[in-house]
């Protein structure tokens, strides 16, 4: 089957708009993956990053709040969708299946 | 107050993303500020938020959203299938993209024809600067029970005018025009030009190339007009050359003026004089009684017509005591060309009405392509059906069709636009010959383009509308179902339109027709001589008239002449009249006017004209010279029962009536013939004309051979200059012969049109009636029968059409011809032969089509499904 390709970076915040469920957005997700990751990202790069998953379909948004901090302004929260669970699961098949066709010899002389 | 991100990068980031992003990103950049601001310190919150700002300068964020911007987005992409449908349409249906395409652009190319050559004679004599100022001095005679209009005045009422009524006029010139004889050195040229006061190259606004133009004071200068100039010098400075002047006058060259365009009255004025050589003879510059000159006055500004007209009426009648009281009055410049012509000493317009007659020409046949546009695009409609069904079903609104049928035809018209001017740019050197114009297109005026685009949207709106708003108005659900029936009512709106176009065309024809059997008839008018073989020489210098005896009869010793006789008048007009003359039971209150013309005895046989009573003049007479020969004109206006030896007084003397001849076309063929008084007393009218009867046994290319040299003998430093009766009378029939040929293009023209739409409705009819003729076929219908079937709706329509155009052209032709005393009268077969003649061209046009779809195979077309 063809499947969607997705980028390391793009997995990643896949990922973390999983992990947050229904508090995924734009800040929230930065933090998350900074905290995940400890590398420091910026928001325009997880801003464009969700604008191609939603235009992937793997990813579907609305409006939230709006809060104080944000100076009145609302949030767009997102939430995974079922083509990108299904992604995310053939992904993670995918390594699974890569992982366990390693020969073990190669793990005992790497240890 | 709490610290605040950088105001300009907020103003940076709503600039530049997209206004569906904008609400998510501030917030998001905000709320970081504000994390930041608390963790590390206003500085490097700021700094994180502009960075953060530059961040968002990425292709997604600048991406405007096509929903958002519907308005300007969608449009473009609306319009552009608009065009892509056109385009397509336009290739698919090749032949009616042609007729369309084509037809309108002929339409329009004789609309931008017939627009310059309005251009052209509405700025007729605008070169000259004064255009609103200038005038001329007109005289209103009391003739008869008739006032006739004469431009000619005498002499001193020039100065008459500058001396006591100065106040009125900037500037008065006297001015004689007639051919002379040019000379420098062996170069010898007969020309026009004109004798002047000095004020009136000055009140022309001659354009000098050299010299000055108030130089004609000096009563030894002269200027000449570039062209002449030109030939007479070639590369040489023309200033201060000598000029000899009808062998009499030792002028130098003063001046030289550029030509003036053709579009102005005085563009044939070859050089101007000064008006005083005319009296160096001896001639009184005095005289109120001889009236030979035209007189222009330049006024002040702000003038007022009629105050002037008042003052300066009765100067002539003051001085002249002319028992015809004479009238004058001014004549403006603004109306000199358009509105000449005079009945009854008023203004009754002129030239004026060929402007309007070919706007109006212009405007039909414009609206011929119009209809025929309209008509071809309403046939196809259906065609078109399934297209305008599928699109409302989709959502198309009302408005929006009609863009887009109004779009379509924009497109055509431009194409037609486009192609109209290459037509101009072809037809014009054709059309600038018949209309003896030199009009230009007008590509670097901005005004021409203005025109002309405003022009195409207004056609492609008009030609447009009908079927914008008639396809537009067809309701999905019938045309999707394929109930859309567009019986005969549907076609009711493009017979009527078929109709219109042909009452046009026959309209015209007619009327063409007309103008050429008027132009015939004068033509054929029994003319009183014969015009075969008759030589006109000028005698513009006294070289001849010295010799006169020793020419006459040297001319007559070569075989090539049959006869020569001298005479006051050529044989193709009067050039002077009487009013004053007397005889037994005139009305004393009633003043008849006689062109009076000098003649030798021999001119009667020399021009042959034939005597109804009487005898002619004769040398074995001596009597004869107190004789005055009548043509019957004249009698008829004297009221004679027996005028042969009747008495009549005139200049103070008795003289003789001793004959009378027939009627003789000399001045206008469309009008009747003026009444004439023939003497041979040269001290009454001086002999101006040579008239030379070529024998008829030589070709008169031999005779003139013969007669140069003789004449050269005689006068070595005149140019030899001659005119041929027969062309000068076939000259009188250029104006008519002009608009003849003129309305005959436009009706070519109009007629094609119509064929062309004809044409193409003919075509869509056969193939929209395929399958029926098919059908027939099968059952046996012949190829005669379906021919008659399909041509008969369009035989009824142009029958139609002859029946509504004859009252028209009738009604239009006889008030035209009203103006012409002697014209022919409008018969009935001219109506019956253009009606034929209408209804032949439409068979054959449709018969092309029906014959083709008669002839198809009924397999082919029936089997198709």
């Amino acid at each position: 089957m063809k499947r969607t390709y997705l980028g390391e970076f793009e997995e990643i915040v896949l990922l973390t708009v999983a992990i947050l469920g229904d508090k995924a957005y734009g800040v929230s997700i930065t933090e998350e993956i900074e905290q995940q990751t400890g590398r420091s990202v910026s928001v325009s790069a997880v801003h464009a990053a969700l604008h191609r998953l939603e235009e992937k379909y793997m990813l579907s948004s609305y409006m939230g709040d709006a809060t104080a901090e944000r100076g009145g302004r609302r949030k767009r929260l997102f939430q995974v969708t079922a083509l990108g669970n299904r992604t995310l699961d053939e992904i993670r098949l995918l390594r699974n299946r890569l992982w366990d066709n390693i020969p073990l010899r190669i793990f005992s002389t790497s240890r | 107050m709490r610290p605040q991100p950088p105001h300009w990068a907020d103003q940076l980031l709503e600039w530049f993303c997209a206004p569906h992003l904008i609400e998510e990103v501030q917030g998001d950049l905000q709320e970081r500020f504000q994390k930041n601001l608390k963790f590390f310190g206003e500085k490097t919150a700021r700094w994180e938020y502009i960075k953060g700002v530059l961040g968002f300068i990425k292709p997604f964020a600048l991406k405007r959203n096509v929903k958002s911007s519907q308005s300007s987005l969608y449009l473009n992409i609306m319009i552009s299938n608009y065009f892509k449908i056109a385009f397509r349409n336009l290739l698919r249906y090749k032949g009616y993209s042609f007729i369309n395409i084509f037809g309108l652009a002929t339409g329009m190319a004789v609309v931008m024809l017939i627009g310059l050559w309005i251009y052209d004679e509405l700025s007729y004599n605008r070169y000259h600067k004064n255009y609103d100022s200038i005038a001329q001095v007109m005289e209103n005679q009391h003739l008869g029970n008739e006032i006739s209009t004469f431009s000619t005045l005498p002499m001193p009422l020039a100065s008459e005018l500058r001396t006591t009524y100065g106040s009125s006029f900037k500037n008065v010139a006297a001015t004689m025009t007639y051919e002379q004889i040019i000379a420098h050195d062996d170069k010898v040229f007969t020309k026009l030009g004109c004798f002047s006061e000095p004020a009136f190259p000055e009140m022309l606004s001659l354009e000098m190339l050299s010299g000055a133009r108030n130089a004609l004071t000096d009563p030894n200068a002269i200027l000449l007009s570039e062209s002449l100039a030109k030939t007479i010098f070639g590369l040489v400075d023309p200033i201060n050359q000598p000029i000899k002047l009808n062998n009499a006058f030792q002028q130098r060259v003063v001046g030289v003026y550029k030509d003036m365009p053709k579009n102005s009255q005085f563009n044939n004025l070859n050089f101007i004089a000064p008006v005083s050589l005319i009296f160096s003879g001896g001639a009184g510059a005095d005289n109120w009684l001889s009236s030979s000159f035209d007189i222009y006055v330049q006024l002040n500004k702000d003038y007022d017509k009629t105050a002037i007209d008042k003052r300066i009426r009765d100067v002539l009648y003051q001085h002249s005591k002319d028992a015809s009281k004479p009238e004058l009055f001014l004549f403006p410049m603004n109306q000199w060309y358009l509105y000449g012509e005079f009945k009854n000493g008023v203004n009754v317009g002129g030239r004026i009405e060929f402007v309007w007659l070919f706007g109006i020409i212009g405007f039909f046949v414009l609206l011929l392509a119009c209809i025929n546009f309209m008509n071809l695009s309403t046939a196809r409609s259906e065609k078109r059906a399934k297209e305008v069904g599928i699109r409302k079903a989709i959502g198309s609104v009302r408005g929006q069709l009609i863009a887009q049928f109004f779009s379509e035809s924009l497109l055509v018209v431009m194409f037609a636009f486009i192609l109209s001017i290459v037509l101009v740019m072809l037809a014009l050197p054709f059309f600038n010959k018949v209309a003896d114009k030199e009009t230009f297109p007008l590509w670097r005026e901005p005004f021409f383009w203005l025109a002309g685009i405003g022009f195409t949207i207004f056609t492609g709106l008009i030609a447009g509308s009908y079927p914008a708003l008639y396809l537009s108005s067809f309701q999905p659900v019938k045309v999707l179902k394929g109930t859309l029936h567009s019986g005969r009512l549907a076609a009711m709106p493009r017979k009527f339109l078929l109709v219109m176009q042909f009452t046009v065309s026959v309209t015209l024809i007619i009327g063409t027709i007309v103008i050429f059997r008027q132009i015939i008839f004068a033509k054929n008018r029994p003319v009183g001589y014969s015009r075969e073989g008759l030589l006109m020489i000028p005698l513009t210098t006294g070289e001849i008239q010295k010799n006169y005896r020793a020419f006459h009869d040297d001319l007559l010793q070569t075989n090539a002449v049959a006869g020569v006789a001298r005479s006051s008048s050529p044989m193709t007009g009067i050039w002077s009249s009487a009013n004053n003359l007397e005889w037994r039971g005139k009305d004393p209150n009633v003043q008849a006017m006689f062109g009076t013309i000098c003649i030798e005895p021999d001119y009667g046989t020399v021009v042959t004209w034939e005597m109804k009573e009487g005898r002619n003049f004769s040398e074995k007479f001596s009597t004869d010279s107190s004789a005055f020969i009548f043509n019957e004109s004249a009698i008829k206006q004297m009221g004679l029962k027996n005028p042969i030896g009747e008495i009549v007084r005139w200049h103070d003397k008795n003289w003789k009536i001793i004959g009378i001849t027939k009627d003789i076309v000399m001045r206008s063929p469309f009008e009747p013939i003026e009444p004439t008084v023939f003497m041979i007393d040269d001290r009454q009218r001086p002999f101006n004309i040579v008239d030379i009867k070529i024998n008829p046994a030589i070709s008169s290319r031999e005779a003139l051979d013969i007669i140069e040299p003789v004449y050269k003998k005689y006068a070595p430093n005149s140019s030899f200059n001659y005119k041929f009766a027969s062309q000068e009378y076939e000259n009188k029939f250029r104006a008519e012969e002009r608009i003849g040929t003129l309305a005959t293009f436009f009706a070519i023209l109009a007629i094609f049109i119509s064929c062309l739409g004809l044409f193409g409705l003919a075509s869509f009819v056969a193939e929209q009636r395929t399958k029926e003729i098919g059908i027939r076929k099968v059952l046996g219908a012949s190829v005669a029968s379906l021919w008659r079937m399909l041509s008969k709706d369009f035989v009824v329509l142009v029958m139609i059409s002859c029946l509504i155009a004859t009252p028209i052209a009738y009604y239009f032709m006889s008030s035209w011809l009203e103006k012409y005393t002697y014209r022919t009268e409008i018969s009935w077969w001219i109506f019956v032969i253009v009606g034929m003649g209408a209804m032949v061209i439409c068979l054959l046009t449709i018969s092309y089509q029906a014959i083709k779809a008669a002839l198809m195979n009924p397999v082919k077309t029936l089997k198709n499904e």
